[in-house]
């Protein structure tokens, strides 16, 4: 059996990381991707914080995540009451059709 | 208690938010009431703040200071935030945005200014460049019925969450290799041998360089500047620059102080390159707002170099140049402003043409204000320019002053155009007059300031240099 140690655990995170990041820049079909992106980099932030502090033995990391969580609620909500007010105007939130600021 | 009794200015500006928030609530059409008082808060926390200008103390364990720097840039904050409220009052009622959440979105984005700047901690950052950032993405937002507007506000959603991953995961990796999140330990614990640290650095300086649309990471401002109703393009341009000014000084100099090679050269990259970008891109542009998008990239690109030197001159050149940015944007966009014809409001360089025939005094303050961006003495732009490459030079980094000399003449280039556009081209049917007080007085002020900085320039070195002095 392998021990699951720190490591193991930032490697997690860099994966999920990675993966939110890819998402936002190759997905060329809707935004709701996009904000799912940028909720999967926050949890690989909170898997880092929480094996941080699980490691050093310091509550700081996990009293961290709570605001991180917090504050990607907060993200979400504002995200999602800008795109439905893009959506009222435009009709779609397909990712190429916001092309009308450009230059 | 001693610790509340130093952050009255954010209390005051925290309460009185939530107070005006309720009234806005249960009174109906109460944009004038609100925008008053959120302007009458404003002025009155500037007070409060200077009170504690020559105090430096650490609150709640070390991590958050009241030190020269931050009640300065506070200062700063809150009176260009006030002035952009003056100013901007007649085009919010023209433009029909006049909701009761825009001086509250605004005061709350000032709170979190307030934070970012005076934050010792990780956490606190990041606190505050949400609070500052949700705040922004609605305020670009603004005008619901707007195609432009609601897609500005996507693209800076988009964008500006991305960054504020990038910053997250870089205080991850600093907090899980240095075990702490105060930025003094830190310091203390800062290897620079260890990879997972400099990464952590990488990714902190990465969300930083976005929030003040620093090359690489700028592709939202031109955007972002055109999209939004203008009145909010304004305060983009002033407060939020200021504040993520403040946050970088302090997490450089002190967080990563010990290991300032490292981050050198990467600032040094940043700052040429934006200071290249603006100044090329800015040339083909028809629509004034993505001209002053890129105008303000590339002086952000001229306030990096000085803190690029790594030294005391460099670090207060950047801090005036913040100063005098700010003021200079407070006049320009006065200016743009004035730009309506019965009531509809233009954003073209072309329609600007002839305006020295028809407003000769706002076409010479215009064009004060484009030479004293442009750099072009005795105005202050000139100053605020001739102070960073003091400093580039005294720190023998020779290649950046060139490129930032050469930069300064190409763009130039464009802001003498518009000169050209307002006294050389044919008039064209009369702007409306200017009924608007906050105008007058907003143009006047910054006009004389940049007119007259040259006069008596030790006034405003002498404060800078006390707020350099507090990080060094």
């Amino acid at each position: 059996m392998i021990e699951i140690g720190l490591t193991h655990y930032l490697f997690l995170s860099v994966a999920i990381f990675t993966i939110g990041v890819v998402g936002i820049f190759l997905n060329r079909k809707n935004v709701i991707v996009i904000l799912m992106s940028v909720e999967l980099i926050l949890i690989s932030v909170n898997i880092n914080l929480v094996s941080f502090s699980v490691y050093l033995n310091d509550m700081v990391g996990q009293i961290f995540t709570m605001f991180v969580l917090t504050v990607a609620a907060a993200e979400a909500a504002i995200g999602l009451a800008i795109l439905v007010v893009f959506f009222r105007n435009k009709g779609s939130i397909h990712v190429d059709d916001i092309n009308s600021l450009k230059g | 208690m001693d610790n509340l009794n130093l952050i009255y200015p954010e209390l005051f500006i925290g309460i009185f938010l939530m107070v005006l928030l309720i009234v806005g609530v249960f009174k109906k059409n109460s944009f004038n009431l609100i925008s008053k008082f959120t302007a009458l808060s404003l002025l009155v926390a500037i007070p409060m703040v200077y009170i504690n200008d020559n105090v430096s103390v650490k609150l709640f364990s070390n991590n958050y200071i009241i030190d020269e720097l931050s009640s300065f840039l506070k200062i700063l904050i809150l009176a260009s935030s006030a002035f952009a409220l003056f100013f901007t009052n007649q085009y919010i009622k023209d433009n029909k945005i006049d909701q009761f959440e825009y001086p509250i979105l605004i005061m709350s984005a000032i709170l979190g200014m307030f934070v970012m700047v005076s934050s010792n901690n990780l956490i606190g950052l990041y606190l505050g460049i949400e609070l500052q950032s949700l705040s922004l993405y609605v305020l670009a937002s603004l005008s619901r019925d707007s195609v432009k507007s609601t897609e500005a506000g996507v693209k800076y959603f988009v964008l500006g969450a991305l960054s504020s991953g990038l910053l997250l995961y870089g205080c991850s990796l600093i907090y899980g290799f240095t075990g702490s999140t105060n930025y003094y330990i830190i310091a203390e614990n800062f290897d620079s041998r260890n990879l997972g640290l400099l990464f952590g650095l990488v990714f902190i300086l990465i969300g930083l360089a976005f929030k003040i649309s620093a090359v690489p990471f700028h592709m939202w401002t031109p955007d972002v500047y055109e999209g939004a109703p203008t009145s909010v393009t304004a305060f983009f341009a002033l407060a939020p620059k200021v504040a993520g000014f403040g946050a970088i000084i302090r997490i450089l100099y002190v967080a990563f102080g010990n290991v300032f090679v490292e981050w050198q050269i990467i600032l040094i990259f940043i700052s040429v390159a934006s200071m290249i970008l603006g100044a090329v891109a800015a040339i083909g542009q028809t629509n004034i707002k993505r001209l002053m998008a890129y105008s303000s990239i590339s002086h952000m690109g001229y306030g990096l170099a000085g803190l690029a030197t790594g030294i005391d001159e460099g670090v207060s050149a950047s801090i005036l140049y913040i100063f005098l940015y700010v003021v200079m944007n407070i006049g320009s966009f006065v200016c743009i402003l004035i730009m309506k014809r019965k009531n509809i409001y233009f954003e073209n360089i072309r329609d600007l043409s002839g305006l020295s025939k028809n407003h000769p005094v706002i076409a010479f303050s215009f064009t004060v204000f484009l030479f004293s961006l442009a750099g072009i003495p005795p105005l202050a732009g000139f100053f605020a320019k001739f102070y960073i490459f003091m400093a580039v030079i005294k720190a023998e980094l020779f290649a950046l002053a060139v490129i930032g000399l050469v930069t300064s003449v190409i763009s130039a280039f464009y802001y003498l155009k518009i000169i050209k556009i307002i006294y050389f081209d044919p008039e064209q049917e009369k702007f409306d007059s200017i009924t608007s007080k906050g105008i007058k007085v907003s143009l006047t002020f910054s006009t004389l300031l940049i007119l007259f900085y040259f006069l008596n320039p030790s006034i405003l070195n002498y404060f800078v240099n006390i707020a350099s002095k507090a990080v060094q």
